[in-house]
């Protein structure tokens, strides 16, 4: 019990005196998975919405094949990561592997399924003749998507979240293509299992703390937006 | 008196699903201030005909559609003519947004910005009484409110021709009478073409200058609401508009159209152009029936038999009274008249109706 106390306040202060070494690793976490997010939004959501939106042979296989992807094993996007960006590999001649582009790759990989997969669910969940009505209204076929993205904006926002959520808080693909190196690629996570394994657990609380906090104030804001794009 | 001026016409319109085809109108065409009432059975096709003539589902070939003398045959033509009409659908689909939003976006997708949006925006939330509720989100309001908008929506963007797709199903009478005096002033106020699709006979008679029929993908009949109601062309436009009397005769005489059917072992008198044995179906309206307990000596009424009252059922406000005249009659009396008239089921009436009440169809 002392240890877990111990480990709670050492991690206070380790963030109020804003440890150096903790802020560094907090702002690397924040970056790789933000823009991981970011990208994987972009994926995500325009193929999602073209999945949604036309039929053709084979849509559903590849529906069941995003939504499998939905829960993809971090260690198994790690290898495959790993495999493409090894020096003898496809893409070796980028030397990305042990770099934060490799983890954001990586985290892109495990975050555009989430995020297509639940743009698929959404736009299938809007009025079936929503699209009849916003083309009847005279939209071009741009217009239409863009007005659809809007419409399904809650559920999408959703998205977001559980594509960041699922981001953050992976470690196994980052340990594997990141490397876990001090100052360059140690994210939260990465450092919270290695701390653990030395025994300082101060340091790993403080870490996980932060973890939950920036999990918590990105869901905080989405719930915020979301509230307050529903009129009364 | 000019003939009116076409604003919309179309050919070889055919529309196939799963290999049938669910939609063959070889042509169709709508004049300047038409307000066309499309009738019909569910699956007739009513809903395809309007998305096809918006180009919302695709035509087989052969469709060639003109708006206003100019052909509608390439994507841009078709995006242009979309954003000179407008339609309101069944669901009032209104997006996730403020009643203003909403009102606003159909201007919005054309490029209308700044004060000028503001003001045609205003001007239609007041024409539809939602200026109170502009600020409102459009997912929290009535049945009745959200179709008021969706109207608001599709007038905001002053169309020169309009579609309705039986845009106040399943709303109360009194909500519905609001909505459609409404639409129907704005219509003619502004002077616009309209089609409405609808399953209420009543609405169609009032609103439309013209009534179609469609039956299994094909236009059946098209005319004037009466021509439709009293003399339709064919069984199944007589059962369709409410003719519940539908007799199989055979023309015994006809001189200079007055005629006399014989409808099993009676004799009808009828008004029609089929010649001595020809077979056709007579048609009676219920409404023109009238009921008496004694022979009515002073009526006008060519037809009249003793009958028995089969059966009675509500039917609105009034009474349905089914009656046996040898050949089967229905009859509509309101309840005050059936109470008066001390009417009882399997009791004996005198039923009347005029030659002229009489609507013979050809039987093909």
């Amino acid at each position: 019990m002392d240890l877990i106390l111990d480990g709670i306040l050492q991690a206070f202060r380790l963030l109020f005196t804003l440890d150096r070494e903790v802020l560094g690793i907090a702002w690397l976490s924040l970056k790789v998975s933000g823009l991981a997010t970011l990208i994987s939004l972009v994926l995500g959501i325009g193929l999602g919405t073209v999945i949604a939106l036309t039929s053709f042979p084979g849509r559903k296989v590849l529906v069941s094949l995003v939504n499998t992807g939905m829960g993809l094993p971090p260690v198994v996007v790690g290898l495959f990561v790993s495999i493409l960006l090894w020096r003898n590999g496809p893409l070796g001649f980028l030397e990305l592997l042990y770099t934060p582009s490799a983890i954001i790759i990586a985290q892109s990989v495990i975050a555009t399924p989430i995020v297509m997969g639940i743009t698929i669910a959404a736009m299938q969940n809007l009025p079936a003749n929503l699209r009849l009505q916003i083309l009847a209204l005279g939209a071009t076929r741009t217009q239409l998507v863009f007005m659809l993205i809007k419409e399904a904006r809650l559920p999408l926002m959703a998205g977001v979240m559980a594509g960041f959520g699922g981001v953050i808080s992976e470690v196994g693909a980052s340990i594997m293509v990141g490397g876990n190196v001090k100052g360059y690629t140690r994210v939260l996570t990465t450092a919270t299992v290695m701390e653990t394994g030395r025994g300082n657990f101060d340091i790993a609380i403080a870490l996980s703390v932060i973890l939950l906090l920036f999990c918590f104030l990105i869901n905080y804001l989405l719930t915020l937006i979301q509230h307050r794009e529903r009129p009364r | 008196m000019t003939t009116p001026a076409k604003v919309l016409e179309l050919s070889g319109l055919t529309v196939q699903r799963g290999g049938a085809a669910i939609l063959e109108i070889p042509a169709f065409s709508l004049n300047e201030h038409d307000f066309v009432s499309l009738i019909g059975p569910n699956g007739a096709g009513k809903t395809t005909l309007l998305l096809a003539i918006m180009g919302l589902i695709q035509a087989g070939g052969g469709f060639s559609l003109s708006y206003r003398g100019s052909a509608v045959d390439s994507a841009a033509a078709q995006l242009a003519f979309r954003r000179r009409i407008a339609m309101v659908l069944q669901e009032p689909l209104l997006f996730d947004t403020t009643v203003y939003e909403n009102v606003a976006s159909g201007l919005k997708i054309r490029g209308v910005g700044g004060r000028e949006l503001k003001e045609r925006v205003y001007a239609y939330l007041e024409r539809f009484k939602l200026v109170e509720m502009a600020k409102r989100s459009a997912r929290k309001l009535s049945g009745g409110e959200a179709r008021r908008v969706s109207l608001a929506r599709a007038f905001a963007v002053e169309p020169e021709l309009i579609f309705f797709d039986e845009p106040f199903a399943n709303l109360d009478p009194p909500t519905r009478q609001a909505l459609t005096e409404d639409m129907d002033r704005v219509i003619r106020e502004r002077g616009i073409a309209a089609i409405l699709v609808t399953h209420d006979q009543s609405e169609a008679l009032r609103l439309s200058n013209r009534v179609v029929v469609l039956h299994a993908g094909s236009i059946v009949q098209d005319g004037t609401p009466a021509a439709v109601m009293n003399a339709p062309v064919n069984e199944f436009v007589a059962n369709f508009v409410g003719m519940e009397t539908i007799l199989e005769a055979v023309v015994l005489a006809n001189h200079e159209q007055q005629m006399t059917l014989k409808v099993g072992d009676h004799e009808l008198d009828a008004i029609g152009e089929q010649q001595p044995g020809e077979e056709a179906y007579c048609c009676i309206r219920p409404e023109n029936v009238t009921v008496s307990i004694d022979p009515p000596y002073s009526t006008s009424a060519r037809n009249v038999f003793k009958a028995r009252i089969v059966e009675t059922a509500p039917f609105g406000p009034l009474l349905r009274l089914r009656l046996d005249c040898g050949f089967p009659l229905t009859s509509y009396v309101t309840r005050e008249s059936f109470a008066k008239l001390g009417l009882i089921q399997g009791g004996t009436v005198f039923a009347s109706f005029k030659a002229s009440s009489v609507h013979p169809i050809t039987k093909r």
